[in-house]
């Protein structure tokens, strides 16, 4: 029997496995759960080894430390000793007393983050996208171009309105909220079913597996 | 008697809501499982959305760079794994050169396993197609959106070297390609965080390049806006975007073999709403009443 093989008979026991919780909790199921779990974080800890740390910070470290060596030159690479500090910090939040310091790092990483979203966001989802809505009502000899322009600013305005709650939603502007609420129950729906279909291309993958390579039914 | 049979009707509404779910899964497992069996060809239109992604490869002359990013697991492969081996089916038979590169750490192993899917075609055999020439897998490089803004300055920086080690200054495909600047269009193929969204975000809408996705399908209505402001050339969204990708190539394969089976898984889910709903809808009659 070939490697290849025992691993496609481990694959299909350990998905029987995971499936049986359908039916009710069982040792079988909480076996290849555990052993998913241990193996996921033993994977990612390799992962963050050779791919992250490593390259990141050791090879890093490692080429400004010859350069001072060689050539008694303090290179950029130095800078590296500042991720791998707060990396340190971070660290710490296993020891109760010094836990505090891993907030520096926290800060650093929320703080760093928002400062690159922010404008991004802005620019991609903001800015481009109200310009996406600024539409004409009416397009002379296409009228697939008209509804859907007339659809995306009247979804877009109603769907605004009903998030406006300084104003009580009565009349003509309760009927816009009304709109807009149609307009995000439409919106919900179509994410329900796009993501009902995901969760479906997810089992067909698995039964094809199971018929296909484990069993050579297919 | 009428109040009989009406209560009858009523007891068989209320234990349909009290079902075993047991029994729903059941109806599900067969309904994906049974149609696997069977070689239906289904007529699946082309979408405008998809026909875009189409389109932006499809005008690309011979010899265009096309850099595709492998942001993905295999968690992901039913839906994003046919879009990738339909996309080197393309680019090949377009003879177009292809450069892989990965934000998540699997995205190029997952290339590799398309590639040598796509790599059994006997019209993609036969051109011979070279490592370093027709195409290259960078690999992965760990910095999520941060890899995507330097690589717009320079994809030495962020990929020193290839997958294999090879310092990109001797890749002969990686001649002249300094950013982004120096490819025709990037490809996203994407499962979530970093993906295409960080792709419009860092590259399109600061280094003004063209951008076709393929995304799973519970990404993919967050990225239809993108396509109406332009910011996106296409969408595959999920499996049945996959499905009119092969389609649209000419070539059917796994996610056009799979549709049945969704189709069908989707039907039923359909008809346990509309039995929920009646049923829902009868003991609430039966309460006002």
């Amino acid at each position: 029997m070939s490697g290849e093989v025992v691993g496609v008979w481990i694959g299909a026991i350990l998905t029987l496995g995971i499936f049986s919780f359908l039916y009710k909790d069982n040792p079988f199921y909480k076996f290849s759960e555990a052993l998913f779990v241990g193996v996921s974080a033993g994977y990612w800890f390799v992962v963050i080894f050779w791919q992250y740390f490593l390259p990141k910070l050791v090879d890093n470290l490692a080429l400004a430390y010859t350069e001072l060596v060689t050539n008694g030159r303090i290179d950029y690479h130095w800078i590296y000793l500042i991720g791998g500090f707060l990396g340190v910090l971070m660290l710490l939040r296993l020891f109760p007393k010094v836990g505090w310091l891993s907030r520096w790092s926290l800060a650093f990483v929320v703080g760093t983050t928002a400062g690159l979203q922010f404008t991004r966001y802005l620019q991609s989802n903001g800015i481009i996208q109200v310009k996406g809505t600024i539409l004409p009502l009416f397009v002379g000899g296409n009228l697939n171009t008209t509804i859907g322009n007339i659809v995306i600013v009247v979804g877009t305005f109603c769907g605004l309105i009903y998030f406006y709650f300084s104003k009580e939603h009565k009349g003509a502007f309760g009927g816009a909220a009304r709109v807009g609420i149609w307009f995000l129950m439409i919106t919900f729906g179509a994410l329900f079913g796009y993501t009902v279909m995901s969760r479906m291309s997810l089992l067909i993958g698995r039964l094809d597996y199971l018929f296909g390579e484990w069993l050579k039914l297919i | 008697m009428n109040q009989e049979n009406s209560q009858e009707e009523k007891n068989f509404w209320e234990k349909l809501l009290s079902i075993d779910r047991r029994i729903i899964f059941l109806f599900i497992a067969v309904a994906v499982a049974v149609p696997l069996f069977f070689k239906v060809s289904m007529h699946i239109p082309v979408t405008p959305i998809v026909r875009g992604v189409y389109d932006a490869i499809e005008e690309l002359p011979a010899g265009s760079k096309v850099l595709v990013s492998f942001d993905y697991d295999p968690g992901s492969m039913p839906e994003l794994q046919p879009m990738a081996e339909a996309f080197f089916r393309h680019a090949f038979r377009k003879d177009l050169k292809v450069i892989i590169m990965g934000l998540w750490p699997q995205g190029p192993l997952q290339a590799n396993m398309a590639l040598e899917e796509v790599f059994k075609d006997e019209d993609i055999k036969a051109k011979n197609l070279q490592y370093s020439i027709d195409y290259v897998n960078l690999g992965f490089t760990a910095g999520n959106e941060v890899v995507i803004d330097r690589m717009g300055h320079s994809f030495e920086e962020s990929y020193p070297k290839d997958g294999q080690g090879t310092p990109l200054s001797e890749l002969p495909l990686m001649k002249g390609v300094k950013n982004y600047n120096n490819v025709d269009l990037i490809y996203s193929l994407s499962a979530g965080y970093p993906g295409t969204q960080e792709w419009v975000q860092y590259a399109v809408d600061v280094f003004h390049v063209k951008l076709a996705a393929g995304n799973t399908a519970v990404q993919a209505p967050a990225m239809y806006p993108y396509v109406q402001t332009g910011q996106l050339a296409g969408v595959l969204g999920g499996m049945k975007g996959g499905a009119e990708y092969e389609t649209a190539i000419g070539k059917p394969g796994i996610a056009v073999r799979y549709m049945f089976s969704q189709a069908v898984a989707h039907a039923v889910i359909c008809l346990f709403i509309i039995i929920g709903n009646l049923a829902f809808f009868s003991l609430k009659k039966k309460k006002r009443s």
